[in-house]
Order: structure tokens, then C-alpha cells, then sequence
């Protein structure tokens, strides 16, 4: 396919992501206030705080409140990261490869847009929070839901689904350290069932709790970190999304058993060492750390697809693509 | 009955012969429309409107930063073309293409019609749209023009006219299509009673047609669409159309020349492409042969197609009778290479590069059209009768300045068509542009074509980016409803 095809629907479905775990780590916080009132000052800049954008915030709003952190994530359009930018941004990434999604996609996408951004127009959203969010996690769905649905699991799609597991996998990391944070600043305080509530919102954030709970029972911060980074079978886990990744990247390739892409070599690495970690290893030599580094490795996975596939290459096809790496 | 107070006014109405007498072929129409209220119809014009929002069927607008994106307006009321009259203006839209191709290919060839004092010379040697580079080009199969637009207008007579032909990058066939879905799901009981001719095959003719046009390849021809990119006022269409054949829609910037052919830039490196379907001027298409600072162009494709390794439709050169002074010879054409009389007239045109014609325009600037010769979309154009005193006069310094470039046509009183209006219905001028694809052995006509409507009350000007907006159009079958 065309590399500005491919290049467009990843990122468009990496925006759509995007999109939706924003929503995600607001709802969670909104959760939390109600289930705490009266303890909910401190509780929000830490959602701009980790994506290293305060200083976008400061020169925007003068308060951390919620109306303005909310409004900051969700409806400034001058703020590149917001739900609202990245919507439209997927939605302008969409339209130029209309005719390689179908037209289901296409119409949810739209409507998703134009649904976000008429509530940005009429404040509606801000009245009823939760409500506006969880339409935004459902619409999200429903778009990845068409898309399993109604388009082939061609090479199209397998850049679809890549640009949605790497998006996911760098989001939940996110959401696991601003939590982690906030919530267990001392490690003594680790493998104690402090603070269920924070803790439930945290999973429920990323749809986790109730699979958690099949698989482990107890809350405890150990055991919901192994979950949101290790699992391999929850869909949102960091090590998860990453095979899957790795999966789409290996059939967009077609599996040469010789040559690999820079792009699959680093990758598999990143797959490989997450799955041999152990999580108390990760908790002893700090959890903040661990996920500084895991987001770099994948920013350069970014990088490697982008020159694999994206940047346009004037050589001649070759029967298994063009390939400059191998895996050593 | 729902248009009872429905007034057909001094014009020509495609529903209504006098107030209150519907035509025969609009009986049926009306007749099923009986059983709705007027808030159930309009009702059903907001649903209309809502799916072409939801469905993201818009045009840029140039020029208009807030809110670029807008819908083409659509109004559910139908456009009904008799079989009777479809068959006469079919027959006359092949005879006109068909000479079409004749002249374009003489005229890059050995300009019989020019040596033959058919056309004057200076005519065509002044035309901006003719080009150079394309003397001698040899199209396959000769056919220069695959694609044509050609807009139809009634005058008050109810006469049709040819007011223009659209050779270049026709646009509007995506609303046909579109505009034909949306009334299947607001009228489906309606479509039942009636025998109307389906309009959903033209992809796959424009998909059948483009690959006849592939040179010799080994497998099957790869075709793609090339447009100026997601910032065009037709973006939408050129990704419908590509979406429809199922081929690729391509930009300049996704295409090369390589070793004698044009590739694309492909995740798995450079393939190629045998027939291009270009949406985008011949002056952008390559900046080697035309246009230098094109961005949007792939350098080195004019090189390909002479060399025949690739097709490109609409050929380039074809602007050349779009111009509106060569348009004025069609009548000609057809008689010179038919030797057949022209089946739809042309609308009379008076040229101002002749002198004594120039002065009748000069002096009956309050009651004719101007418009400039290369231009469209309805931008440098004079509606005489509805522009003061100032604007005439500077119109008039241009025709002296460059007579050349103007010509000048009757007032058309432009036939009508009952519009929604809140609960009730008013007459809007229309006109009709179908769509003729020609690939050498066949021409197919599809039946109807883009009823486009202007939707100011009184406004003559049908274009899309000057407030126009789109009807349905219904060609009925033969033999069946009448």
C-alpha cells in the first residue's frame, strides 16, 4: 500500500487512542472525587503534569482546577494533545485515506468528531462529566469495533491495529505511573491494601477491574502493577498491546525468518525484555524509572516504523520489501 | 394536494405545465407525495441533511476560513426527466462528445478545420487552455476526452441548451451517486411506484472504461486517481470515486518516474501505475511539460505518456475546448465532422474578439451574461440584468481591454423546480449536468446526471461555491411509469 496511506491510518488510530485513554484518566479522577470528597485539590494537575505538559497549562489557566484541566484535555483546541485536537487530527488523517477504510469507519469517525466538538460548542459536557466521558470511551469502541468488523485484515488494517497497541501500550504506562505516583510515593508501603478505592480506580480506568479481580482477587499494588504491565491477555496491559504490535508488524512484514526491519528488531527486543521482567524487580529498582525507559524504547520504535514504512523509499519493491536489518 | 398553492411563476417549471396542471411525467411524483404533509417532508429534508453531515459529503470552500467545510445543500424533491426527453438529449450528448474527440485530435494533429476556414486560426493560436506540449500526442485509441460534464439549461421556451462543456476534471458525478442513496432512504415507497433508471453502475463503467486505456502490462492494469490532495474543493469525490472503483487514490507527492514509468511510493517500495485518472489541471500535472512551481505534479509523467507507457484521462490539451469562444463553434464541429446538424443547440453566443459583435455587447450590457472565456465555477462572470450601473462599466473596460477573452450570452430565464422551504415549496432555478464517459468503442451516458439548483430565491447561479445546491435526478424508464 502507499506509504502516506499507511502512514495516515496509523496515526489516525493512534490519535483515536489517544483520545480515549485522555478520557480514561479524566474519568478516573472524576471517580475519585466522588468517592472522596472534599480531598480533590491536588488531585488533577498531576493528569498534565505526566504527559510533560505543564508548562502548556501555566501559560493557558491559572488554577489547576478541575473545570480547567477538564477543559484544558478536552476542548482546547490550541493544545495539540487535547481530545478534542487529537480528534480532529485523526479525523484529517482519515479523510485522506478514505478510500482505504470503509465507509462505516468513516461515518463513526465523523460522528465521533463532530460529536466532541458540538459539545465543546455547547458546554454541555462539562455539567455532566462522567456521562460526556464514558460516551467518548463507547464511541472509541465503537470505531474499533467497525473496524474489526468491516474492513479486510489486510496489510490496511494491520497498520490500524499497530498505530491503536502502540498508543495503548505507551497510555496505560501512563496512567499506571501518575497513579503510582500519587498514590504510593514510599515503597514500604508496597504489598499493603492501602487505599482500595484509588487503587479500583485506577484498574477501572483502564477497564481492568473487574478482570483483575477474576485473576487476583485482592487489591494490592503489586499485583495491579504486574496486571497493567505484564498480563498477556488483558487487552489493555502494556505487555499485551506489544505483542500484538509486534504481531501486526510481523504480518506486515510477512515473517522473512532471516531479515528483520529495525523496526521489528527493536520491537521484539522491547516485547522480549518486558516479558522476562519480573514485576518485584521492577518495583526494587523503581517503577517511575522502569516506565521512563519502556516510553523511550517505544518513542523509538516510532521512529524505526516511521523510517520503514513511512518515509518514502525510491527503491524498487522487492518480493519481501525493503530490508536493512538484522536481528542479532 | 401538497403543492396546491405552489406557483410555477413566469418560467418554465419541470413539475407544472400552468399552476395547478402537472406535467404527465411528474403525475406519479406528485401523486405519491399526496399521502405526506408538508411537516412530514420537511421533516424528511432535515433527516436528509443530517445523514450528509454524518456521512462527512462536503466541499471546501476557498477563501472562507471559518467553517472551510461545508454540505452541499440538497433539497429532497426530485428532478424528473421524461424517457422521451432523455433520448433525444442522450443521442444529442454522443454526437457531441464524439465530435469532441475528432476535434481535439485534429486540432493536435493536422488542423484540418483550422485550414478549412471552419474555425479562425487566431481563435485557437490565442486559446490559454491550448497546449504545445500535446501537438502530436496520440491518446490511445485516439480519444482525447474520456470524461466529459456537459451543462444543460432550459430556456423559457423549455428548449435545452448546451451552455458549456466540461473536458478537463468534470465534477459533481460523487453527488449523483450519493444524492441518489440519501433518496432511496427518504422515499423508498416512492421509488417503488416508480421506474426509475438506476444511477449506481457508473463506477464500475468508470473502472471498465479506465482500464481499456492501460497500455499493454503483463498483469492486470493498475489504475489510480490523482488528486491535488485533502485540501481541494472535490477531495470528496476523488476519494469517493477511488473508493468506488476500488483503486488508489494518489497524490503527486505518492508517485514517480522511474525507469521510463510511473511508480508509487509504496510500503514495500515502488510499484506501478498504468492508467492515471487525474483530478487536477493539466498546468499542475507535470512541472516538467507545463507549470514549473507545480507542487502537485509528478516531473517526468508527460515523458511516460508520450512514450505510451502510461494513459492519463482526461488527456491533457483537452481544456482547449472548454474555452468559451471554441465552445462557440461546436454547432460546426458537428456539422464539419458528422456532417450531422448539432441535436442540442448551443446557447447563442456572441464573441467579442469580432468587432461588430463586440459593440451589441457594449451596448446590451444590461440584458446579457458575460462571461470570461477561460474561466468557471462561476467566478469572472456579469449577469448584466442583475448588476448596477458600476459593475457593468467595469465589466465593459475588461471586454475592451481583452476582447478576446469574453463572450456574452441571452439572459436565460433557466427552468425551475419546487424547493422545500420550511412547509412549503418554491420555485428555484436548476440546471442539469450529466456525465459521458467515452473510451473508444462505447460511449455510455449515465442517465441523468448532477441537477444542480440555486437555492437564493431568484438567483440564476447554480455553483456549488456560490450557494447552489443539489437535486436528485430521475430519469424514467421506458415502457414503465410514464
Amino acid at each position: 500500500m502507499l506509504s502516506r496511506a499507511a502512514e495516515c491510518l496509523f496515526w489516525a488510530f493512534r490519535y483515536v487512542e489517544r483520545a480515549e485513554n485522555i478520557a480514561r484518566a479524566i474519568d478516573v479522577n472524576l471517580n475519585l472525587t466522588l468517592d472522596q470528597p472534599g480531598n480533590t485539590a491536588d488531585q488533577w494537575a498531576p493528569l498534565y503534569q505526566v504527559t510533560g505538559e505543564e508548562i502548556e497549562f501555566v501559560k493557558r489557566y491559572e488554577k489547576a482546577t478541575p473545570a480547567n484541566v477538564m477543559r484544558f484535555l478536552t476542548f482546547d483546541s490550541t493544545y495539540s494533545n487535547s481530545i478534542l485536537s487529537c480528534l480532529l487530527a485523526a479525523r484529517e488523517n482519515a479523510r485522506s485515506v478514505r478510500e482505504v477504510i470503509s465507509s462505516e469507519m468513516w461515518e463513526q469517525m465523523n460522528k465521533f468528531y463532530l460529536f466532541v466538538q458540538s459539545a465543546s460548542e455547547t458546554g454541555r459536557a462539562l455539567r455532566n462529566p462522567s456521562d460526556f466521558y464514558r460516551e467518548v470511551r463507547t464511541a472509541s469502541h465503537l470505531l474499533e469495533g467497525l473496524t474489526a468488523a468491516t474492513m479486510s485484515h489486510s496489510e490496511a488494517w494491520q497498520f490500524v491495529r499497530m498505530g491503536r497497541m502502540v498508543e495503548r501500550a505507551d497510555q496505560t504506562s501512563r496512567i499506571l505511573d501518575v497513579k503510582y505516583f500519587i498514590l504510593l510515593p514510599q515503597l514500604n508501603l508496597v504489598n499493603s491494601p492501602v487505599d482500595d478505592v484509588q487503587w479500583m480506580a485506577v484498574l477501572k480506568s483502564c477497564s481492568g477491574f473487574e478482570m483483575y479481580r477474576k485473576q487476583y482477587g485482592r487489591l494490592l499494588p503489586m499485583t495491579i502493577v504486574e496486571f497493567l504491565l505484564l498480563d498477556r491477555e488483558f487487552p489493555r496491559a502494556v505487555l499485551y498491546c506489544l505483542n500484538s504490535a509486534c504481531d501486526c508488524l510481523h504480518r506486515i512484514t510477512g515473517f522473512a525468518p532471516d531479515e528483520y526491519l529495525e523496526s521489528e528488531v527493536l520491537l521484539e527486543k522491547l516485547r522480549s525484555d518486558l516479558s522476562h521482567s519480573a514485576t518485584k524487580q521492577i518495583m526494587n529498582s523503581g517503577l517511575h524509572e522502569f516506565i521512563d525507559g519502556l516510553q523511550g524504547r517505544l518513542n523509538g520504535v516510532g521512529a524505526a516504523i516511521h523510517s520503514d514504512f513511512f518515509a518514502p523509499s525510491d527503491l524498487p519493491a522487492k518480493p519481501n520489501g525493503t530490508r536493512h536489518a538484522s536481528l542479532s | 394536494m401538497l403543492l396546491d398553492h405552489y406557483d410555477p411563476g413566469e418560467f418554465y417549471d419541470e413539475y407544472f405545465e400552468t399552476a395547478g396542471t402537472p406535467r404527465q411525467s411528474c403525475q406519479l411524483l406528485l401523486q405519491s407525495l399526496e399521502a405526506m404533509s408538508p411537516f412530514e417532508l420537511s421533516q424528511r429534508q432535515s433527516a436528509a441533511e443530517a445523514i450528509l453531515l454524518n456521512l462527512g459529503i462536503t466541499f471546501n470552500v476557498y477563501g472562507d476560513e471559518r467553517g472551510k467545510e461545508k454540505i452541499m445543500p440538497f433539497d429532497i424533491l426530485p428532478r424528473i426527466v421524461s424517457a422521451e426527453e432523455w433520448t433525444v438529449l442522450e443521442a444529442g450528448l454522443r454526437q457531441r462528445v464524439t465530435t469532441l474527440n475528432l476535434f481535439l485530435d485534429d486540432i493536435y494533429h493536422d488542423q484540418k478545420i483550422l485550414k478549412d476556414g471552419i474555425i479562425p486560426e487566431h481563435v485557437i493560436r490565442s486559446a490559454k487552455s491550448f497546449r504545445t506540449p500535446c501537438v502530436g500526442l496520440n491518446p490511445p485509441r485516439g480519444i482525447w476526452c474520456h470524461i466529459n460534464g456537459v451543462d444543460l439549461v432550459r430556456d423559457g421556451t423549455g428548449q435545452m441548451h448546451v451552455l458549456e462543456d466540461n473536458l478537463r476534471c468534470p465534477s459533481g458525478v460523487s453527488y449523483v451517486l450519493e444524492n441518489r442513496e440519501i433518496m432511496k432512504r427518504t422515499f423508498p415507497q416512492i421509488f417503488r411506484g416508480l421506474n426509475i433508471r438506476p444511477v449506481n453502475d457508473y463506477p464500475g463503467k468508470l473502472l471498465a472504461m479506465l482500464e481499456s486505456l492501460a497500455p499493454a502490462t503483463d498483469g492486470p492494469p493498475h489504475v489510480a486517481v490523482l488528486t491535488p490532495g485533502s485540501a481541494n474543493s472535490a477531495y470528496f469525490e476523488h476519494s469517493f470515486l477511488a473508493m468506488q472503483m476500488g483503486v488508489q487514490l494518489v497524490e503527486g507527492r505518492d508517485l514517480t518516474v522511474r525507469e521510463g514509468r510511473v511508480m508509487t511510493r509504496t510500503t514495500k517500495g515502488l510499484e506501478p501505475v498504468d492508467v492515471i485518472y487525474r483530478r487536477i489541471d493539466d498546468d499542475f500535472l507535470d512541472p516538467h511539460a507545463f507549470r514549473e512551481d507545480s507542487l502537485i505534479g509528478v516531473p517526468g509523467l508527460m515523458e511516460v505518456y508520450r512514450a505510451g507507457r502510461v494513459a492519463i484521462a482526461n488527456a491533457p490539451g483537452t481544456g482547449v475546448a472548454d474555452d468559451k469562444v471554441v465552445y462557440a463553434y461546436v454547432p460546426q464541429m458537428i456539422k464539419y465532422y458528422l456532417d450531422e446538424e448539432a441535436i442540442i443547440p448551443n446557447v447563442p453566443t456572441y464573441l467579442c474578439w469580432n468587432e461588430s459583435e463586440k459593440d451589441h455587447v457594449l451596448k446590451n450590457l444590461d440584458k446579457l451574461v458575460v462571461k470570461a472565456a477561460n474561466e468557471a465555477g462561476g467566478y469572472g462572470m456579469l449577469i448584466g440584468p442583475h448588476a448596477d450601473q458600476v459593475t457593468r462599466d467595469a465589466f465593459a473596460e475588461k471586454i475592451v481591454a481583452n476582447p478576446r477573452n469574453f463572450i456574452a450570452q441571452p439572459t436565460l430565464g433557466l427552468s425551475r423546480v419546487p424547493v422545500v422551504t420550511g412547509e412549503s415549496f418554491e420555485g428555484r432555478h436548476v440546471d442539469l449536468r450529466p456525465y459521458v464517459l467515452c473510451g473508444g468503442d462505447s460511449i455510455f451516458v449515465l442517465p441523468g446526471g448532477l441537477t444542480r439548483v440555486a437555492l437564493k430565491k431568484g438567483s440564476l447561479v447554480v455553483n456549488s461555491s456560490q450557494g447552489g445546491g443539489s437535486k436528485d435526478t430521475w430519469v424514467l424508464g421506458g415502457g414503465g411509469a410514464a
